[in-house]
């Protein structure tokens, strides 16, 4: 996966594909607006309006800001060593549970301030035991991490399922609705008037930092580099590829638990059967279309939790499904593929005139 | 569950093990010129919705299929010309067609949910169907579980008996082998991916038209895109071994609902789960078998052998690696 390491570009020729990209997304946007009956412009001033109109809305951008950038750093591990960590979406998921196990237990005593660290703790857990268990099947059982982690992935939607119908119903009826909300001392404390977690973007922005300086000046990031672009030769240098490839799942997994159990605390309160949003799986866009890049991620994160936000406006305002941010996600990290791929044909092509296939 | 008759449960095994079928095929067909199409979860959602709206407003099932086929196919040459001709990385391209194509489903099937719509009507065979046992297992049937049963023969014809399936597999365990003896690798991968892209439409519209007719969100239709893309390795990417592991798949699906019914406490979602980890669990004992070990285990003991051999499967060697001109 010699292609993951992020290739240096000057300014003007970022901007370049950056304007290319975005320009033929939003034909292929409005073409599929018009194809629903739609105008795309009210569309996409629908969407804006809904993700940075006020500020309310601004702080469920950055909620959901929050766990897509965890999620984003855990990822960069696992892409530096070229694992395809799938599995974050089910190690988002263990993480919740398990925090939320450990916030119910708090529930019949212990200081609030410290149940609420522990169930960060528990979900750093829950999220790496589940990454390093799809990590153990990639080093000592040969399952390929993309179905190790897919798999999982459903085990833990099985899992939450489960509680949530079963042991952790709620008194009386179990529904899709999730489990008992839990007391306001156990929740994050959010700033007045707005449902913006301060603790929770302190987290976020602590993970970008500290995975920029793991990355780039430790050994281990050095590390996971060499074997992410060719373990064999690491391995002759002496480097453990097994064991790195665990170390960069527990990151992930670490990470993307952490992400879950803000979903507990910060957002819903509650354990439901979507705890997770797809973010673990939008993240791995993310992290694509940053170019693996650590400071971009961040950056594309929050473009990313505004499309989200935004177009849960769009079923209210237009009748139409908010599926659309999906849409244009993909279709932007498709674009830049697109791009790179036509730019490497034409660099392979012009200066060494190679005669073709 | 009074009336629990065997036949009955088979002839749902096989009605149900058909869109399964079809995705499985066409990605081995993929697989075996080594090219992976790992977009098969949301193509097979674009392509069922594609399907409903066809027929829904046609009014011809058939028509409904052929458009399905074309989306299919659509999205695979998407697949193969940037692994291929733009040198991308399979997986993310695949990845990312995956949810941009159930994205677009949802969107774009939005008005037609949960609509009352036509689909492909009971086409028993007129005198097979008297046979007893038989007739009820296998002739009763819609005409795409036919077409299901047919197409793991052809496939595996074309595979293995025709030069054109000698060409693809070429491709799929050398291209630069395949290059010197004067093919075009870039050209026969994309080929095989549009025939299996059309293959794993079929299946989608098999979903909206046949099994579970009809369209919405879910649509239930969720993960058998994974699902089928394991049974490819599942049949070490042989057609008629993946078409048997599909309905195993099938039969797991339908025990599942049984189960349900003796053990209502429990949702049904957890028995929808219960597949993948025996996927994960078929996919260890798989790589353990290939171990050096394991033939010692072996060692002269017929039994333990074919065993073994149950379970052998080798990829395609040039799977995942596509050719370059450097």
């Amino acid at each position: 996966m010699s292609e993951i390491t992020a290739k240096p570009e000057t300014l003007l020729g970022l901007l370049h594909s950056l304007l290319v990209t975005v320009a033929t997304v939003f034909c292929f946007t409005c073409v599929i607006l018009l194809a629903a009956g739609a105008p795309p412009l009210d569309a996409f001033f629908h969407i804006f309006k809904g993700a940075l109109g006020s500020w309310v809305k601004f702080a469920h951008v950055v909620q959901a800001w929050i766990p897509l950038t965890l999620c984003a750093c855990g990822l960069l591990y696992t892409f530096r060593i070229g694992l395809w960590n799938i599995g974050i979406e089910g190690q988002m998921i263990m993480g919740a549970v398990f925090a939320t196990a450990v916030l119910r237990m708090g529930l019949h005593g212990g200081h609030p301030g410290w149940v609420l660290a522990a169930s960060f703790v528990a979900g750093i857990i829950g999220g790496g035991i589940w990454a390093v268990i799809a990590g153990f099947l990639k080093t000592r059982s040969g399952v390929n991490e993309i179905f190790a982690g897919l798999g999982l992935n459903f085990v833990a939607q099985g899992i939450i399922l489960w509680l949530i119908f079963g042991p952790w119903k709620r008194p009386g009826v179990a529904s899709m609705s999730g489990t008992e909300t839990l007391p306001a001392e156990l929740w994050l404390g959010t700033l007045p008037h707005l449902r913006l977690t301060p603790t929770g973007v302190a987290f976020a922005v602590a993970a970008v930092v500290v995975s920029a300086v793991m990355l780039r000046y430790t050994r281990i990031g050095l590390n996971l580099r060499a074997i992410g672009s060719n373990r064999n030769a690491a391995f002759l240098f002496g480097l453990k590829p097994d064991h790195h490839l665990l170390l960069a799942m527990l990151f992930a997994g670490g990470f993307a638990g952490l992400a879950g159990n803000m979903q507990v605390t910060g957002v819903y309160h509650r354990l439901i059967p979507a705890i997770s949003s797809n973010y673990g799986y939008l993240a791995l866009l993310v992290v694509m279309l940053a170019n693996y890049n650590v400071w971009l991620a961040p950056a594309v994160a929050f473009f990313f939790a505004c499309l989200n936000v935004g177009s849960i406006q769009l079923p209210m305002m237009l009748q139409l499904d908010s599926s659309l941010s999906g849409v244009i996600q993909g279709a932007l990290v498709l674009a830049t593929l697109a791009l790179h791929g036509w730019r490497k044909r034409r660099s392979l092509r012009a200066p060494q005139r190679k005669p073709d296939g | 569950m009074d009336e629990f008759s065997f036949s009955i449960l088979l002839a749902g095994v096989i009605a149900g093990a058909a869109p399964i079928i079809f995705a499985a095929i066409g990605e081995t067909i993929t697989e075996k010129a080594g090219l992976i199409n790992l977009s098969l979860d949301g193509t097979i959602l674009l392509s069922a919705m594609v399907a409903f709206v066809t027929t829904y407003q046609s009014g011809s099932v058939l028509l409904g299929f052929a458009v399905a086929a074309l989306v299919g196919a659509t999205v695979a040459a998407l697949v193969a010309i940037f692994s291929v001709y733009l040198e991308q990385n399979q997986v993310a391209v695949g990845f990312v067609l995956t949810l941009t194509a159930r994205d677009l489903a949802y969107f774009l099937g939005n008005p037609y949910s949960r609509l009352p719509g036509p689909q492909a009507a009971p086409a028993p065979v007129p005198v097979l169907k008297e046979l007893p046992f038989v007739g009820a297992v296998l002739f009763d049937h819609t005409w795409p579980v036919y077409l299901s049963l047919l197409v793991i023969m052809l496939c595996w014809w074309y595979l293995y008996r025709t030069p054109a399936g000698l060409k693809l597999r070429c491709v799929g365990e050398n291209p630069w082998a395949a290059y010197a003896r004067g093919m075009d690798p870039r050209k026969l991968q994309l080929y095989s991916a549009l025939l299996g892209g059309m293959f794993v439409g079929i299946a989608g519209a098999t979903f909206s038209l046949a099994s579970k007719p009809g369209w919405g969100r879910p649509q239930g239709a969720e993960g058998t895109g994974w699902i089928a893309l394991a049974l490819v390795i599942f049949g070490g990417w042989n057609p008629v071994k993946a078409a048997i592991g599909a309905y195993l798949f099938a039969f797991l699906q339908i025990s599942g609902i049984y189960l349900q019914g003796w053990f209502p406490s429990i949702p049904a979602q957890v028995f929808q789960v219960a597949p993948f980890p025996l996927m994960i669990f078929t996919l260890m004992i798989m790589y353990f078998t290939q171990r050096e070990r394991a033939r010692i285990w072996a060692g002269n003991t017929p039994w333990k052998k074919s065993l073994l051999k149950l379970f052998a499967g080798n990829a395609p060697a040039g799977l995942g690696k596509p050719y370059k001109t450097e």
